[in-house]
């Protein structure tokens, strides 16, 4: 099952490096991963996505990750009400008739056309890890050329509705 | 051994570079002795080193492989971080085995390797190796020093970090520019890990709890790991079984945690340990693992390492509760202060003796055995003899192999800290460099050597080392002209294939020559009737000897439980 963790780690030199390779040696699969720099300074904050076989792999994940001496806080919140977007960029081959087809298709995903050239479109979108494969997979039978996948990135709503 | 003298000058140096700041960073960390190898990367370190006269002494190994072990033999027997010091490039690959064997086997070390300078890091310079990608996935920590005034901070974290929570191997890597850069000005060592808080207390809950488990079990057993011996709880576990009586198992490294001949020691558990120790981890109602991995080699199959029982498991490393084993009760917790917290609290009623005398009848009942022979001498019973002969007190040293296990089984360890052994790892060419370790360690003790002929070739060239500092260690090869244990296996398991795994005729050297080719006392002893005095001359001795004892080549480890199978599967428990 798809995991969801975040880690807020010191940004000392290397440490993206201990984590992934961490995970590997340890056989974790990592789907996705983000980084970036929180309003603290010399604080990161990461996002992975990984696919774990039992609630145990969850906890001992967690566990080796907590024992990095830069990481100061670890949290599985894929059970927990989170807000969590991915951004997608998405070259589909286009042509005389078949662009204006993919532009009314796309059009409830809220996307932007960021590129138009004589062959192809450059669809950017943002949204949860469904919306993302749902769009790719509407615009695959005109053909992919590329696609370009942030990751996930994700933290807990402070408000929840429920 | 003679007390270290510096002959070159008794004032104390001002701090002019980095590599002085390094200097005196290991005298600030209370270092008394440090196993390094020169090497260009390193010059400057080593130029401060004699000039700055620090109060800590510098061993020279013959091999960087053998600076590590040493250190690692030293942290063993002391309790105390080991201290390395290598030079850029090959220096620090040699090392890697090392820092590998000290991080699966929790030994707190400072590794410090030299590098090229700064400015051709990442050009392929001369003697140019990446560091920090080689050892961040066998250290528990590592450093690149990319300012000299970060010296005493980092040197000050890396002696943290090594010696506290679960130890571990640091390493720090130090540029050649950053040694010899000037020191201008003071540079505070204080520092502030917000992200490495290990817990040492256990939880008052959960302590409880165990309490609970104790008035509630009718079989209990208790296994004692290194955990115990890190911390250093051999009292505290002594005064919990005399309130709490119940069998005793111990792992390899957790040989002498209690007496080898406490009533309650069944011995070690696991692959090649004693059938009593399995049977009653496997009938037990209740486990209480204070400080041990829950190892692959001592649990065999998992489903039925300990069906029955209600696990407890006190550890200082969080990641080890429930990683291998599920628990019921987890204490993060050093071993000292559980057991502190345990005997702090009310005593409970608790009779176990009904389950005690059964565990120590099948003990009785089966017992590690051996044959004699007329010619040739069983290893067995020579480790057997070692043990009275040093009263069962000696630090014993192993390498790695069949005659490791026969030393598990037969030298009955009543000292805490001074079984020392690869067991994570299984390195051979361990045993000779960590006896050089143990034997600075703790000089006035007895330091026995067992190893076989095929890992005293790894690391031989420590002779040198043994011979320059005059460290009297006694050597025992049990030379069976055979890799045993792999010889073992092809003959069990592989059809008698003895593929590569043979040193007979001819194709061992003479181990008496060589050690007098080293300038080290040396012996052959290939019967039985000899070995009392034989003995006698080896212990009298003031000094190094090298005895080598001829075995049989086809002895083997038993009893032992197949590969992949539970420890209720064990064959040869009884003489075949």
């Amino acid at each position: 099952m798809r995991h969801i963790i975040t880690a807020t780690v010191e940004d000392a030199s290397g440490v993206l490096n201990r984590i992934t390779g961490l995970l590997a040696r340890r056989s974790f699969n990592i789907e996705s991963i983000t980084v970036g720099k929180t309003t603290k300074e010399g604080i990161s904050k990461m996002t992975f996505v990984v696919d774990l076989d039992s609630a145990n792999s969850a906890e001992q994940l967690i566990k080796q990750l907590n024992k990095q001496i830069h990481v100061l806080k670890v949290n599985d919140i894929t059970h927990q009400d989170i807000v969590a977007r991915e951004l997608a960029l998405i070259k589909v081959k286009t042509s005389k008739t078949s662009r204006a087809e993919i532009q009314s298709l796309i059009e409830p995903f809220r996307t932007r056309i960021l590129d138009v050239a004589r062959n192809s479109i450059t669809i950017e979108v943002t949204g949860g890890l469904s919306k993302v494969d749902a769009l790719i997979n509407l615009v695959k039978p005109f053909g992919i050329i590329e696609v370009s996948r942030t990751g996930l990135t994700a933290f807990v709503r402070d408000t929840s509705s429920k | 051994m003679e007390p270290y003298k510096n002959e070159h000058s008794n004032q104390t140096k001002t701090i002019r570079t980095g590599a002085d700041l390094l200097i005196q960073s290991l005298m600030d960390n209370d270092v008394d002795v440090i196993f390094g190898y020169p090497g260009g990367a390193v010059l400057p370190i080593f130029d401060s080193l004699y000039e700055m006269n620090p109060s800590f002494k510098n061993y020279l190994c013959r091999h960087e492989q053998g600076l590590i072990h040493a250190a690692e033999g030293y942290a063993r027997v002391t309790g105390k971080t080991g201290v390395v010091l290598a030079t850029s490039g090959p220096g620090i690959t040699n090392l890697l085995t090392g820092i590998a064997d000290a991080m699966l086997d929790s030994l707190p070390l400072v590794v410090i390797a030299g590098q090229v300078s700064s400015a051709v890091i990442g050009t392929d310079a001369f003697q140019e190796a990446d560091v920090i990608g080689l050892t961040t996935p066998i250290s528990k920590h590592n450093y690149q020093i990319k300012n000299v005034a970060d010296i005493p901070r980092i040197m000050n974290e890396a002696f943290h970090i090594a010696s506290s929570g679960r130890k571990g191997p640091v390493v720090i890597d130090i540029p050649k520019n950053i040694s010899e850069a000037l020191v201008e000005g003071d540079y505070s060592g204080d520092f502030h890990l917000a992200g490495y808080q290990p817990t040492t207390q256990p939880n008052a809950g959960q302590i409880e709890r165990v309490l609970e488990a104790l008035t509630q079990a009718e079989k209990p057993v208790l296994l004692a790991g290194a955990g115990v011996h890190f911390a250093k709880a051999n009292e505290e576990l002594l005064t919990f079984l005399d309130r709490y009586p119940m069998p005793v198992v111990n792992t390899l490294q957790g040989i002498g945690a209690l007496p080898g001949s406490h009533r309650l020691s069944l011995g070690m558990g696991g692959m090649h340990g004693s059938y009593a120790s399995n049977q009653a981890i496997i009938n037990a109602d209740l486990l209480i693992n204070i400080g041990s991995r829950f190892d692959d080699r001592l649990t065999g199959k998992l489903s039925e390492f300990s069906p029955h029982s209600k696990v407890v498991h006190i550890d200082i490393d969080p990641a080890e509760i429930g990683k291998n084993i599920k628990v019921d009760i987890p204490v993060v917790s050093d071993a000292k202060l559980a057991l502190e917290a345990l005997l702090e609290a009310d005593a409970v009623q608790v009779d176990y003796s009904d389950w005690i005398d059964h565990c120590l009848a099948k003990k009785e009942d089966n017992p590690f055995w051996y044959y004699n022979y007329d010619q040739l001498i069983s290893p067995q019973w020579f480790i057997e003899k070692v043990s009275q002969k040093t009263n069962h007190q000696a630090i014993v040293i192993t390498d790695v192999g069949q005659h490791q296990m026969w030393a598990a089984q037969f030298y009955c360890q009543d000292k805490p800290l001074s079984f020392v052994s690869s067991g994570g790892l299984g390195t051979m060419g361990f045993g000779l460099p960590a006896a050089i370790g143990a034997q600075i360690g703790r000089p006035d003790d007895t330091v026995a050597l067992f190893v076989g002929d095929g890992g005293y070739q790894m690391t031989i060239q420590e002779l040198a080392t043994i011979k320059q500092y005059n460290l009297p260690v006694k050597i025992f090869i049990l030379n069976n002209e055979t890799l045993g244990m792999v010889r073992q296996w092809q003959e069990l398991l592989y059809d008698e294939h003895y593929s590569e795994s043979l040193f007979n005729d001819g194709k061992n050297p003479d181990f008496v020559k060589i050690a007098d080719g080293y300038g080290i006392k040396g012996m052959q002893i290939s019967q039985e009737s000899i070995v009392d005095e034989a003995l006698e001359e080896v212990f009298a001795y003031d000094g190094p000897v090298v005895v080598e004892v001829m075995i049989p080549m086809k002895e083997k480890v038993f009893p032992m439980v197949p590969a992949g199978k539970g420890n209720g599967e064990m064959t040869g428990v009884k003489p075949i």
